[in-house]
């Protein structure tokens, strides 16, 4: 999956992350978290889990989490690489 | 066992992580009203998420999915039936051939990913006069069909009535339902009760449902799931009168006796089969007789 283009996804709410995502030529992710020192680590694992299995390996990636569980984390990435992407 | 299901919005994680939580038998995930179009795609996989990753404590879930006059409403089937829902809730279900295109359509999904076939079954959420005229023949389309359920804010709006509390606008569209549904094998769903703020109110609405023979009754809030479980469950007077009964119809047996009575009344089949039926669901809800 190639990012053609900016997209977001989810929210600024409170157990929401909101994800942006640009295209880039290569791959830079950016966690901003309430529990950054926590699980800043595992947040950006699973955005790289789900971009490794949508394909993308290049983008610029914004994550702002506000307490969100991993579920919902891997949703909202999922869904702006959808609407960010296109077939290789 | 399904006396209270709760509505949650599809799109709000805030909601959906606390699902198992909530004390309702049932939670409704729901990808239509609450959800604007735009976001459609994210709700869906949050709410496929939620599924696959959450331990919902044994609730059991209800998906409610997009009309077949959208175009939303298989790419809602594609994406949450590899997670197994127990119940997809098919809203403006109007004939029975909306229903077959969903049946169809979940069959083949489960053949292709090899999933148990029938394990989905589908609740038709009726809301129009027309779902209103065809409750029967909807209930009795397929297989899947498990119970009927009741939508009485599009309803009121396809009849052209103010939506009340005392909801006398929607009385034949209830009693329709609960016929058609029991005619039918099927169980039946009351319309939720939207005054959040209302606690007497709540009551009163989940009484008259139960007193008409509904098997339980929808909510938009948390706060209204104790108060529909606790209509909907058999009192202990009513599981300790049920023993009775059965301990009757026993004991006349046993002396082949032909009638039978219990505090002065004579015990019938429906009077049996009643009593059998609570006690069936004191068992599921776990009240021992010992507690009688």
């Amino acid at each position: 999956m190639k990012i053609l283009k900016v997209a977001c996804a989810g929210t600024l709410e409170s157990s929401d992350t909101y994800v942006e995502l640009e295209p880039c030529d290569e791959l830079e992710i950016t966690v901003e978290s309430v529990v950054e020192k926590q699980f800043g680590d595992r947040i950006k694992q699973a955005v790289k889990d789900v971009l490794s299995e949508c394909g993308v390996e290049c983008a610029r990636v914004r994550v702002i989490d506000r307490g969100a569980l991993d579920c919902t984390i891997r949703a909202r990435v999922e869904t702006a690489v959808l609407r960010a992407g296109g077939e290789d | 066992m399904r006396r209270s299901m709760l509505f949650l919005p599809g799109n709000n994680p805030n909601m959906l992580i606390n699902a198992g939580c909530l004390g309702a038998d049932a939670v409704i995930f729901d990808l239509e009203d609450a959800v604007s179009p735009a976001e459609k795609d994210a709700a869906r996989l949050l709410v496929r998420n939620t599924m696959r990753y959450m331990d919902l404590d044994g609730c059991e879930i209800v998906v409610r999915i997009n009309s077949v006059d959208t175009d939303f409403w298989r790419k809602d089937l594609d994406t949450v039936i590899p997670c197994k829902p127990d119940v997809i809730l098919l809203p403006k279900s109007a004939e029975p051939a909306d229903i077959r295109l969903v049946d169809e359509y979940i069959s083949d999904l489960e053949e292709k990913l090899e999933l148990q076939k029938g394990g989905v079954q589908i609740m038709p959420l009726i809301e129009t006069a027309m779902g209103v005229e065809n409750a029967f023949a909807i209930a009795s389309s397929c297989k899947r069909v498990c119970a009927l359920f009741l939508g009485a804010e599009d309803l009121t709006a396809d009849l052209q009535c103010k939506r009340t509390k005392e909801g006398r606008e929607i009385e034949y569209a209830r009693q329709r339902l609960v016929v058609a549904a029991r005619a039918a094998g099927v169980d039946v769903y009351d319309t939720p009760f939207t005054d959040v703020n209302d606690d007497e109110g709540i009551v009163q609405d989940a009484r008259l449902a139960k007193a008409l023979g509904f098997t339980g009754k929808a909510s938009i809030s948390p706060r209204h799931v104790d108060v529909i479980n606790e209509v909907f469950s058999p009192t202990l007077a009513e599981i300790e009168y049920a023993y009775e009964v059965v301990e009757a119809i026993r004991v006349a047996k046993e002396m082949g006796k032909g009638a039978v009575s219990l505090r002065g009344k004579m015990i019938d089949a429906p009077i049996v089969a009643r009593a059998e039926r609570t006690i069936a669901m004191a068992k599921a809800l776990g009240l021992d007789r010992t507690e009688v």
